[in-house]
């Protein structure tokens, strides 16, 4: 009986979306208010049940929280976990206009918490391991030592590819003379990267278009269409 | 009208009333594709296939409904080989909307498919954790800092599969299904480049192309997408013929991408037709 | 006061998170573990902030009767059962101490009925523009925009099954210029350069901004003095 309630529900609220097509109405605003409001909450619970109550609670108070969550029993209480109670809350004063300066100090922790955690990872898997693994040799050979034409021509684009595009980005330097030709070079890279992901992305939204129809199908499959 | 005119002036219902059609007959019809596995694909079929058995895998599915048309088929394919060759899959989410997706895994595909299967020694829940890399840099140190509990409650150190796991390089493998941020390239920043665990996965055809830097010297293979998916499905259909009277979602539905692929580029070409003629007329003037 | 103290706060977090990374023992490791775990349980409250924050939004709308306050009460309702469902795990059947989102409850029934189909759909409308953007913007104007053009077409005819039929019969020796081919040598080699020099550049430039956000330099996200 769930189940094909939830096949009705499914089907009418994809219609109402996909009325937008025609014209904007009250159908689609309905179905889009409708959303936004189900998803914040839906967020809040998750987050709340799946980590603050046993991340946070369970370790503050976790005699009072074992009845929820069964890892605390027996637990003494790690009262650091004050300082992140703190923070939070402090963050929830964003709220009240008169407090909401008392939320820059968690947004604080929060900006140089990312900061802290990207700049060493971002150095060492997006440049120094991409600099390493953009150094391959430009001339491929087999094991009997004949020359791997393809092979060498892809690593040479993609070598050049790289020094070209990185060319075209550095501002800085004026794009005339040979930078500007290696510039050009760059964009041209730049330009095959980009329909790619062109190509990819319309592949992506073709293929959410087919779930969505493949769900519409098995409603008009239930109504024996 | 003239051509060129009426080409400017095409309603764009018409062409959304295309793409509706180009999508919902081949799904009516089904033609059938067969497919073959590139090598970034293949390299991860290749390494669940080398793992010893009852290898710990973890499964991460960082997506949400909106983008489950593509990637809940790698999911069902990965937990479908995973479990065929005795690995033990714990699945772990770092999005909110993840929950739902592992539930209906495990519901729709563990469950339905492998009853004999235990759930605490041959796969776990772990639920969702926040803070995205920082909740990977936890779980680098210390596990059960972050995950003290599975989704039901239940402690990690009471469950089998997970009771000697102390941090994320007791996994064999880490595969990441991701529509976004916090994703794959998490996974690889936080875990794979710091804790040299091997990690592989899947993304959207939206992020796959920004992955590909990191393939193969940071991560075993990519899926890309429907197709990627599709290449999956081929590769364990011919490592395990059995699964053939499985229903694989990404195969049946390269039906329609294919049909709408067409009609898409004939649009692009079309549209351009309309636009060199009129340039040229522009240029008699 | 109001300024000095969350320069201070994200120089102190931003300096234990970089030196932790580098020193895996000791006292300064402990308290990089810690700042991670806390980092993630305080994201947790930018999601209860952003629930509060559409609650005091759209019931301004409603009290106000500002334009489409109807459908601000459909959002209302909409966020209230949900968080009234999920935080007292309301069908459950484990009760209190079952998952979130237990299958058999009314969360994973909202979660199935309600949020998948309209988070589904939303996106899958992208398809529909996508097309019509197609046909109607990506023109072959210059140089430029005609690579774009032909690999993106090589790419959507490639990665399916139909460019090996149109370019199958080819003979062995110009079997690089088979479609699907051509399709995965653009990925892994062109595709894969600009990439990696977007990722260098966005790496370099994610450096420079971490390092002013820690030293104080940049403070945009402190936003205006009162």
């Amino acid at each position: 009986m769930s189940d094909t309630l939830i096949l009705w529900i499914d089907a009418a609220l994809t219609l109402m979306i996909l009325s937008f097509l025609y014209r904007d109405n009250a159908f689609y605003k309905f179905a889009e208010h409708l959303f936004v409001g189900v998803s914040a909450a839906y967020w809040m619970v998750v987050g709340f049940w799946d980590h603050l109550v046993p991340n946070l609670l369970g370790k503050l108070f976790p005699s009072l929280m074992s009845g929820v969550v069964p890892v605390a029993n027996g637990q003494a209480a790690e009262w650091h976990y004050l300082i992140p109670a703190v923070f939070g809350l402090l963050l929830l004063t964003r709220l009240v206009d008169r407090w909401a300066w008392l939320s820059r100090w968690s947004l604080a922790f929060i900006v140089g918490g990312s900061a802290g955690f990207n700049l060493p990872r971002f150095l060492d898997s997006d440049f120094i391991t991409q600099v390493q693994s953009t150094m391959v040799p430009l001339l491929v050979f087999d094991t009997g030592g004949a020359l791997l034409v393809g092979a060498s021509l892809s690593h040479l684009v993609l070598v050049a590819g790289v020094i070209c595009g990185l060319v075209y980005f550095f501002f800085s330097l004026e794009h005339d003379g040979i930078t500007g030709k290696v510039s050009r070079l760059g964009i041209y890279v730049l330009m095959v990267t980009f329909g790619a992901a062109f190509g990819y992305t319309v592949m992506a939204r073709i293929s959410l278009l087919i779930g969505r129809m493949d769900s519409l199908g098995n409603w008009l499959s239930s109504m024996g269409l | 009208m003239r051509f060129p005119e009426a080409l400017k002036r095409l309603d764009r219902r018409i062409i959304f009333l295309l793409i509706a059609a180009s999508v919902a007959l081949p799904l009516v019809w089904k033609p059938q594709f067969d497919d073959h596995a590139t090598p970034i694909v293949q390299a991860i079929y290749d390494r669940m296939e080398s793992l010893p058995a009852g290898s710990r895998i973890l499964l991460a599915l960082d997506y949400g409904p909106s983008t489950a048309p593509e990637l809940d088929p790698m999911a069902v394919a990965l937990v479908r080989h995973g479990i065929r060759k005795g690995h033990r899959i714990a699945l772990f989410t770092l999005w909110p909307d993840g929950l739902g997706q592992i539930n209906k895994i495990t519901d729709d595909t563990i469950r339905a498919e492998f009853p004999d299967k235990r759930y605490g020694a041959d796969y776990v829940n772990l639920g969702y954790k926040a803070g995205g890399g920082g909740a990977i840099n936890t779980m680098m140190v210390n596990l059960k800092t972050m995950i003290p509990a599975d989704a039901l409650g239940a402690l990690l150190d009471s469950l089998p599969m997970m009771a000697e796991t102390r941090s994320l390089s007791d996994f064999s493998v880490i595969v990441s299904l991701t529509a976004g941020d916090p994703g794959l390239k998490e996974w690889i920043q936080f875990a794979g480049d710091i804790g040299g665990i091997p990690v592989m996965g899947g993304g959207t055809a939206v992020v796959a192309p920004e992955l590909y830097p990191y393939y193969p010297q940071q991560m075993v293979g990519i899926m890309g997408g429907l197709k990627g998916a599709s290449e999956y499905e081929s590769a364990l259909m011919l490592g395990y013929p059995d699964t053939e009277r499985l229903e694989m979602a990404a195969t049946v539905r390269m039906g329609p991408q294919v049909v709408s692929h067409v009609v898409i580029v004939l649009l692009v070409i079309l549209g351009n037709i309309g636009y060199l003629l009129e340039r040229k007329k522009s240029i008699r003037r | 006061m109001r300024r000095n103290i969350p320069l201070i706060i994200t120089f102190i977090t931003g300096m234990v998170l970089i030196l932790g990374y580098f020193v895996t023992r000791g006292p300064l490791h402990t308290l990089y573990e810690s700042f991670s775990d806390y980092f993630a349980i305080i994201t947790v409250f930018a999601f209860i902030l952003g629930g509060g924050n559409l609650i005091k939004v759209h019931l301004r709308r409603i009290a106000n009767r500002a334009k489409d306050w109807r459908y601000s009460m459909v959002t209302m309702v909409g966020f209230t059962v949900t968080l009234i469902v999920g935080m007292f795990k309301i069908g459950a059947p484990g009760g209190w101490g079952a998952a979130v989102v237990e299958p058999e409850s009314w969360l994973q029934f909202i979660f199935d009925g309600i949020f998948t189909p309209l988070a589904a759909t939303m996106f899958a409308l992208l398809a529909f523009f996508v097309a019509s953007a197609s046909y109607r913007a990506f023109r072959a104007r210059t140089k430029e925009a005609t690579i774009l053009l032909v690999a993106a077409c090589i790419i959507l005819l490639g990665r399916t099954p139909i460019g090996g039929w149109l370019t199958g019969w080819l003979p062995p020796e110009l079997s690089f210029l088979d479609l699907p081919n051509l399709a995965n040598w653009i990925m892994a080699w062109p595709n894969t350069a600009g990439q990696r020099a977007i990722m260098i550049g966005i790496a370099l430039g994610v450096v420079a901004t971490s390092l002013r956000i820690i030293f104080g330099i940049e403070r945009n996200y402190l936003g205006r003095d009162e």
